[in-house]
């Protein structure tokens, strides 16, 4: 049995294991406020908030959430943001008065991620919605809406809080029980935020029978700064992750801001951005170029090794059945690390291919040099040729001009929908020239450029 | 007034409550039976051997149709009855619906359809414009052609020429609500269908001849959808015909929606084209005589293509005076998703292929491309001959120098051309780029008889009214639009409107919510049935003037409330209900001559973008845009914005990142929005101006309003203009941009002129 709240009652229901928030929302409550639009994480128009154990609301997709992942959790739809005699909270009043909707249909995931925003004080309008597609309004109003409702209260009737209750399907509290589990289940999937997997049951149509919920273990979801560097544990959200890497290496964060959206950031795990061995996640390259180690465990064994070893070849990682990412290790060290993600929109769009330069130079040349790219082969790789070619040379553009051939040594990416191979290999290259002529104080990034 | 007021949508309220109830939202009876299609895997060839024994076993299945099982017709086309619901054989694109799975649930009815054994005889797929002109796959006969002049011969002797050719992408619509239907069974065999449909007569029509009864047996309504862009126009036929068959042969309701990713794969997009052009000009840049071919994708079946290809056709000129100007038209037939409707309906590919053209010639004189323009613009009318079209049309009404002059200032243009340059000079990797497009968009449906609408309205005896028109709501604000009419009429607030669903048991044989003519077809109709109604109360009341204004109805010195002045004539037994119609005036128009009067009057705009690329990697944002839109006398200045401000925002979408890819089997690879991008809330102008023209509409239209749906999708051209401006810099080369301009594509472009 299943017990959380529903819009500040408490809820009790029996649920299979991958049965999605959307669905139980719409089919077995009529709330069908929260809508339908993509079914994969990638339109927000099933938004919902969602209150964990540390009380932050956070928007979140419903349409891959697994009801699981609610045990004892808090969640508002769109029909549980105004107040009680039906009087409006203030991002709704806005959308009504500056014309922010249209047709209507996005509407309500953007009340919810607006509310969830609003109650967190965020005032980075473009960044909180950019999981919230619309396409009618063009956004500017809905934006003016944001802008307006900002220094509004945050009235009582939207604060929730999580309640004790027991998980109706395995979610292990702590590393060691996982481990437990999982050596117990070698077969068995684990799930961290469900943004990959979710889409395995939505898209895939696959029926998972044993799983494991990882989103409570608790040692699980730490970050620590120690003198050696950052540990962060595996069941991170890539929303920890962003916010505990922006004081130390700013281009990761900047990067990390485009990763997903405000709802995917919120679910998504560093753990299983690196597990899933996808060539095109965007956690791997910047870890990669930063050093880090990967720290794995089996039952009460651990190994660990560079990140970059994990990745034996497209669909295949260096992980034994029941072993499973524990933390992640990056050393100390100077923020000397560019990441360049690019894709063909700016926001919420997977990278054809995301590039990560590591280079220090000491006396005017090249004293290190780690480089690693996302999306230029089967699976995230480092440049070692390119690297080669760099270091113990002068940093200058001679050096860079004559290290760019050696990318085609390094990678012969693909043509798919994001690119062609032939964009990805020049774009890689240009990649290099870009920290170069950054380092020169010459502006180089669209973003930056103000009308 | 009620008219000419910011009155906020009226579904407002219920949007940001969740309350707002779409066709998926209907609650379902318990027996609800749920559908999904069996899709075709390959784009082209006969079905050999079909076993559908796994999926009739497949938990919750309760029964699977064939073509073989339909029982009348099997056709959804809009227009050539080439459209079969259900393959009967031959599959024509990857996507194409083979069987109908019918299932408890929607998801065991999704799990099931992907449990056939279909094996085909495949055969080579025509899927790109060259594929199609090298096997001579095409619609109608032959091309088309229109011409004015003698394009030929001015072109031989032209002082400057000039030839390009270029690709033009199609788009997705992606309105954020996927298709679905609902069909519930009635007594006596008739049936009633809830659609998410700009056209819910073609629904009715369809749902009809499917079912072999007449379409007094078929009921359709459509309260709103969460978006249409012409995607809903006739691509909602199949979902609803076959909802209709199942509840018919089962007797229980039925409900069906697409998956995001079927409802990619199996619906059509904005048409793709090839525009060549061979242009002559002088050292001005004035265009002595023009050749456009286009190259029109249409995809496998004809659908509405050959008005699609046709409004392109009628756009080559955009706000340019041709007077000798030729176009030639091929609809080209291909094995991928039949192409459709989507706003502005082959209006903006002709557009795109001017602005061009445009571009071209300034980059070649080296002038500034606003100069070019403006040597082209048509001439405001002032009682000298008129220009004419080049299909004949005189252009009496246009404003276009008068607006680009008062843009130009607003926007400070000429000084920022010059900060940009300077700018440019000072930035190695990063260039700006500014340009100013113009808009002008004919106003009708092409197919004359389209352009008529009705209208049904009751005052019931407490005042309060009871509003209905042939319109459907998509988000554009017509039903308040149409409910401001009705309430200026009156004289009363708007809040005593009642604005009630789409449904052809109200208002019979309408037209599709289309071609921008809603609020200008319906809003006259309503205008029509509410004068009627107030004609009988006032020769009721009195043999002198009766006004209604403010709530009161006043008559020889005397005033009553508007609800006393009812509650009066109704217990005098007075009809308080009336119908309403309306048929535009003056349109006539012969497409295959290509001369005639297709519209009833031009809307009229102008828009410049600024943008900024990376010449490393391409990528490259929109910093600012200013528009200035002519909307007649606005009817809700607000909404009307919110459609300029969404339409920009599409239309810079459709030309940059917005990119449909098809592999070498005609698999759609853009199928969801995981890989095919609209903008977000980012993409948008950092500044975005936005203002209206003040002046009345010169045609008679409702309180001299101007329609506003699909003229405004064309200033996002601006933004593909200004991008070939900022590539310009690289080099001394054309830019010679495709669209949509990806950062892949400006990259190319750069490095081509830096080469």
């Amino acid at each position: 049995m299943l017990t959380f709240l529903l819009n500040g009652e408490t809820v009790e229901a029996e649920v299979g294991p991958t049965d999605t928030l959307l669905d139980f929302l719409r089919d077995q409550r009529g709330l069908t406020g929260t809508k339908e639009g993509c079914n994969e994480g990638d339109c927000g128009a099933c938004s919902v908030v969602v209150t964990g154990e540390d009380g932050v609301a956070r928007a979140m997709n419903a349409c891959i959430m697994f009801m699981p992942q609610l045990s004892g959790r808090a969640v508002r739809t769109v029909e549980g943001i105004a107040g009680p005699n039906g009087e409006l909270h203030p991002v709704q009043r806005a959308m009504v008065d500056l014309h922010g909707s249209q047709c209507g249909f996005c509407t309500p995931g953007f009340i919810t991620t607006m509310t969830a925003a609003h109650a967190n004080g965020a005032t980075n309008h473009e960044d909180q919605l950019a999981g919230n597609l619309c396409r009618c309004t063009g956004y500017a109003p809905i934006i003016r809406a944001a802008e307006a409702a900002s220094g509004e209260a945050v009235p009582d009737w939207v604060k929730d809080t999580a309640i004790k209750a027991d998980p109706p399907y395995p979610m292990p509290q702590s590393s060691d029980e996982l481990a437990a589990w999982y050596e117990a289940n070698p077969d068995g999937t684990l799930i961290g935020g469900a943004t990959d997997v979710g889409l395995w049951v939505t898209k895939g149509l696959q029926d998972l029978t044993n799983v494991a919920f990882i989103g409570r273990c608790a040692d699980l979801q730490l970050i620590e700064e120690t003198d050696a560097g950052l540990t962060i544990g595996a069941a991170c959200t890539v929303t920890q992750v962003m916010e505990a890497v922006a004081p130390l290496y700013a281009s990761f964060a900047e990067m990390l801001r485009r990763y997903g959206s405000t709802q995917v950031r919120n679910a998504a795990t560093i753990g299983g951005n690196i597990a899933n061995g996808s060539p095109i996640g965007d956690g791997p390259p910047a870890l990669i170029a930063l050093g880090a180690r990967l720290h794995l465990r089996q039952g009460d064994t651990r190994r660990d090794m560079p990140l970059e070893d994990f990745f034996v070849e497209y669909g295949k990682q260096d992980r034994n059945p029941g072993e499973f990412v524990e933390f992640i290790t990056i050393p100390k060290q100077r923020d000397t690390v560019k990441c360049y993600k690019l894709s063909k929109r700016f926001d919420q769009d997977i990278s054809a291919l995301c590039g990560c330069f590591n280079i220090v130079v000491a006396g005017g040349s090249v004293a290190k040099a780690r480089i690693a790219f996302g999306g230029m082969a089967g699976t995230p790789k480092r440049a070692t040729h390119v690297e080669a070619k760099l270091l113990g040379k002068a940093w200058s553009e001679d050096t860079v001009e004559a290290a760019l051939a050696e990318f085609a040594k390094d990678f012969t990416p693909m043509s798919d929908m994001r690119a062609s191979a032939e964009y990805r290999l020049q774009a890689a290259q240009n990649m290099l020239r870009r920290v170069l002529v950054e380092s020169l104080g010459i502006p180089a990034s669209v973003l930056e450029v103000r009308p | 007034m009620s008219v000419g007021k910011n009155t906020a949508h009226d579904a407002g309220p219920l949007h940001v409550t969740g309350a707002a109830r779409y066709t998926d939202d209907i609650p379902t009876p318990r027996d609800t039976l749920h559908l999904a299609f069996g899709l075709s895997t390959i784009a082209r060839g006969t079905i050999t051997r079909i076993n559908l024994a796994p999926v009739r076993d497949a938990q919750g299945v309760l029964d699977v149709l064939q073509a073989q099982d339909l029982p009348h017709d099997n056709d959804v086309s809009p227009s050539n009855h080439d459209e079969p619901l259900l393959s009967t054989g031959e599959v024509h694109h990857i996507g194409q619906p083979i069987f109908l799975v019918v299932a408890t649930s929607h998801g065991a009815a999704r799990k099931a359809a992907r449990l056939a054994k279909i094996e085909y005889d495949a055969q080579t797929p025509i899927l790109t414009i060259d594929d199609a002109l090298a096997a001579r796959s095409i619609f109608e006969e032959g091309p088309r052609v229109y011409s004015k002049g003698d394009t030929d011969a001015h072109l031989a002797k032209a002082t400057n020429r000039l030839e390009g050719s270029f690709e033009i992408g199609g788009q997705e619509h992606f309105y954020l609500e996927g298709h679905a239907a609902m069909a519930m069974p009635q007594e006596g065999g008739d049936i009633v269908v809830h659609a998410s449909s700009q056209h819910p007569t073609e629904i009715q029509h369809k749902v009809a001849e499917a079912l072999g009864r007449p379409m007094n047996a078929v009921r359709v309504e459509v309260r709103r959808m969460g978006g249409g862009f012409g995607g809903k126009e006739s691509q909602g036929n199949a979902l609803c015909v076959a909802c209709a068959v199942v509840a018919d042969k089962h007797g229980r309701p039925v409900k069906m929606r697409y998956d995001r990713d079927d409802d990619m794969i199996i619906t059509g997009k904005r048409h793709e084209f090839r525009i060549d052009y061979d242009v002559g000009f002088d050292a001005r840049g004035k265009i002595q005589a023009i050749d456009f071919t286009h190259y029109v994708r249409c995809g496998w079946a004809q659908d509405l293509s050959l008005p699609v290809a046709d409004r392109a056709m009628l756009h080559a000129d955009n706000a340019y005076n041709l007077d000798h100007a030729k176009i030639t038209s091929h609809r080209l037939k291909t094995n991928t998703q039949s192409n459709t409707a989507f706003r502005g309906f082959g209006g903006p590919q002709g557009i795109v292929g001017i602005e061009r053209v445009m571009d071209h010639i300034a980059h070649t004189l080296g002038l500034d491309a606003l100069q070019v323009r403006r040597e082209n613009f048509y001439a405001s009318y002032g009682g000298a001959p008129a220009q004419t079209t080049p299909y004949g049309m005189k252009v009496t009404d246009s404003i276009i120098r008068e607006m680009v002059d008062a843009l130009e200032v607003s926007c400070d243009y000429q000084a920022r051309r010059k900060a940009v340059s300077a700018w440019n000079d000072k930035h190695p990797v990063l260039k700006r780029g500014l340009a100013l497009t113009p808009v002008k968009f004919g106003i009708s449906f092409t197919l004359t008889h389209l352009n008529q609408a009705g209208a049904l309205v009751h005052v019931y005896q407490d005042g309060s009214i009871h509003l209905n028109h042939g319109g459907t709501e998509m988000g554009q604000g017509l039903f308040t639009k149409v409910a401001q009419v009705a309430a200026q009429c009156f004289g009363v607030p708007i809040d005593m409107v009642k604005i009630t669903a789409t449904d052809t048991g109200k208002v019979p044989n309408t037209s599709a919510t289309a071609a921008s003519s809603g609020s200008d077809l319906n809003g006259m109709a309503v205008l029509n049935a509410c004068e009627k109604i107030k004609a009988r109360m006032a020769e009721f009341l009195s043999n002198e003037d009766v006004t209604f204004e403010d709530g009161k109805v006043r008559f020889n010195g005397e005033e009553l409330s508007f609800k006393q002045a009812v509650s009066k004539a109704y217990q005098n037994r007075i009809s308080l209900s009336a119908t309403g119609f309306y048929a535009t005036p003056d349109v006539q128009w012969d497409r295959i001559k290509g001369h005639g009067r297709p519209f009833f009057y031009f809307a009229y705009g102008a828009a410049v973008t600024e943008v900024v690329i990376d010449t490393l990697t391409g990528e490259n944002r929109i910093l600012r845009a200013d528009i200035l839109h002519d909307c007649g006398r606005s009817l809700n200045p607000a909404l009307d914005i919110g459609q300029i401000e969404g339409g920009y925002v599409q239309g810079a979408g459709w030309l940059t990142t917005e990119e449909l890819i098809w592999d070498d089997q005609g698999n759609l690879r853009t199928h969801a929005p995981s890989t095919y991008k609209i903008p977000t809330a980012s993409d948008r102008p950092e500044v975005f101006n936005v203002a209206l023209w003040d002046g009345d509409n010169p045609a008679e239209t409702v309180f001299k309003s101007k329609a506003v749906g699909e003229p405004p999708f064309m200033h996002g051209i601006s933004a593909w203009s200004a991008l070939s401006d900022a590539i310009a810099s690289c080099g001394t080369d054309f830019p010679d941009l495709d669209a949509p301009a990806t950062a892949e594509r400006v990259l190319t472009a750069c490095q081509r002129l830096r080469a």
